[in-house]
């Protein structure tokens, strides 16, 4: 088990080096995404100004607060209270974000399926897992929100954040196809005939 | 002597409670939280925990809300004896104290219609907040608990219809494989809610009940307290863990709520309340408003 601290924008080759298990403290910058803002990217064909090729993305709807805009908050929007989302809502979505947009990095909640792992190996690309329900310290590690696109799909929206010290984060899924939520669940599900004699259930 | 409930005050404790209930974490939830670290062997689940206990000093100390998720608004009104309460202003000003709450703080509105996917601004629409009213006899004055319900456990709800035949094992089982196809989706540890009996909606509702239901509180019924009781310590043998990534740690505990059912029924109903058991409530009294959990 190794620790990186990445800055974005990421080769393939950097990434490809992450095994799971491994932790990862990101900086710089990070993209906030979510349902909304992927139907709208890739089910009604809309484009973004954001380059977001070799970045890392995680899945969140920021609560903001409207403030004056300045040079600390030029969107004219402050953080309020960052956190992430279930990911798996958003599985359909990773390998045209790795494809079509070049993303290497998806950090969220509660892990990916097969698609995704997939498209992680074919592609290049690991899911980084945050501890859901942290938004309180989450927002601590993001110093800004630099830029916004598609905001009519606020608080979905693309959003652009100035990251610092953003983890440390575990390599849940890697570009191997290993997955730790896959370990897991094959490990908690072999254990369903014990629970269930504990229950005195007949099988 | 009747006690006379003002609609301005309650809207501005709907307000109030909302905001409460997104910081600061229950005492019986922190209590749950150190039996878990005291008992977890998984070294990636002890660091797990390790950060959400780090997360909810951090909310303390920053005022900031413990998870982003605002959740879907749920208020529920417990009236008791003696109380004179004008119902429709009532539900109205629990309706304006929530939507103050999500303009003035200001919070994430997390609500939308259900077609067309347009977000108010407002955590309202049809039917949201969800109150629920009820009376109860040893209730002194008028009580507001307010539950901000988290979608990523909300959006892992099961009801299923089995058969008396089946018997309480039908039960069992559901309990299992829900926690199972939940997996990390519902950020364990969870307290997992089951309903029993009940027509299909009252048994859902009886899961949500249970699932919100304070740590260290049992079902009334005999039967259902020795339900919870078997199926907490099963479910922690699964392995699912923290956030899904192993560990002892799957749930704080099983909750049971039960309601008789029909002589052909057996319905059973899973909800889960994630790790951020957000909860606070109001007593309007005589001697005016208390706050708590």
């Amino acid at each position: 088990m190794a620790h990186y601290e990445l800055t974005m924008p990421l080769t393939e080759a950097a990434v490809r080096r992450l095994r799971i298990n491994d932790t990862v403290t990101l900086q710089q910058r990070l993209f906030g995404i979510r349902d909304a803002t992927l139907i709208a990217l890739f089910d009604r064909g809309r484009t973004t100004r954001l380059d977001l090729q070799g970045h890392a993305v995680i899945h969140t709807a920021p609560n903001v607060k409207k403030v004056e805009p300045s040079s600390a908050c030029p969107t004219g929007y402050a953080p309020v209270c960052i956190g992430t989302t279930t990911s798996m809502r958003m599985e359909r979505f990773t390998e045209p974000l790795l494809r079509d947009l070049g993303v290497r990095i998806v950090v969220g909640k509660g892990g990916m399926g097969a698609s995704s792992l997939a498209a992680f190996r074919d592609l290049g690309g690991v899911y980084l897992a945050i501890i859901g329900g942290t938004a309180a310290l989450e927002t601590t590690w993001i110093e800004a929100i630099e830029d916004v696109d598609l905001d009519d799909l606020n608080p979905e929206s693309l959003w652009q954040f100035r990251i610092r010290d953003f983890g440390p984060l575990l390599v849940a899924m890697d570009s191997h196809g290993a997955s730790l939520y896959d370990a897991v669940d094959h490990a908690a599900r072999d254990r369903r005939a014990a629970a269930l004699a504990a229950l005195n259930v007949k099988t | 002597m009747t006690l006379r409930i003002d609609p301005g005050r309650v809207e501005e404790a709907a307000k109030e409670l909302y905001i409460r209930a997104l910081k600061r974490l229950p005492p019986d939830i922190k209590q749950g939280f150190d039996t878990l670290v005291a008992r977890e062997t998984d070294r990636t689940a002890q660091s797990v925990l390790g950060v959400m206990v780090k997360n909810i000093a951090v909310a303390e100390a920053t005022d900031n809300l413990l998870c982003q998720d605002t959740g879907i608004p749920i208020y529920n009104v417990t009236i008791g004896r003696d109380v004179v309460v004008d119902g429709v202003a009532l539900k109205a000003a629990i309706r304006r104290g929530c939507e103050r709450a999500t303009r003035e703080h200001p919070l994430r509105s997390s609500v939308v219609h259900p077609l067309t996917r347009r977000n108010e601004h407002t955590s309202c629409g049809e039917g949201i907040p969800a109150i629920h009213v009820d009376f109860d006899d040893a209730l002194d004055g008028l009580r507001i608990e307010m539950i901000p319900k988290g979608s990523g456990s909300e959006n892992n709800s099961w009801l299923r219809m089995a058969i008396p035949a089946e018997g309480v094992d039908a039960i069992k089982r559901f309990v299992i494989d829900c926690v199972l196809d939940a997996g990390g989706k519902t950020c364990p540890p969870t307290i997992v809610g089951v309903g029993v009996g009940g027509t299909s909606d009252l048994c859902v509702h009886l899961a949500k009940r249970a699932a919100t239901r304070p740590l260290g509180t049992h079902c009334a019924d005999a039967e259902g307290a020795a339900l919870e009781s078997e199926l907490s310590k099963a479910v922690n043998l699964l392995g699912v863990g923290p956030q899904g990534l192993g560990g002892d740690a799957t749930a704080f505990a099983v909750h049971v709520e039960l309601a008789a059912t029909h002589i052909t029924m057996n319905p059973v109903a899973v909800n889960m309340q994630c790790h951020s058991a957000r909860r606070a409530s109001a007593v309007f009294t005589e001697t005016g408003i208390a706050y708590g959990y």
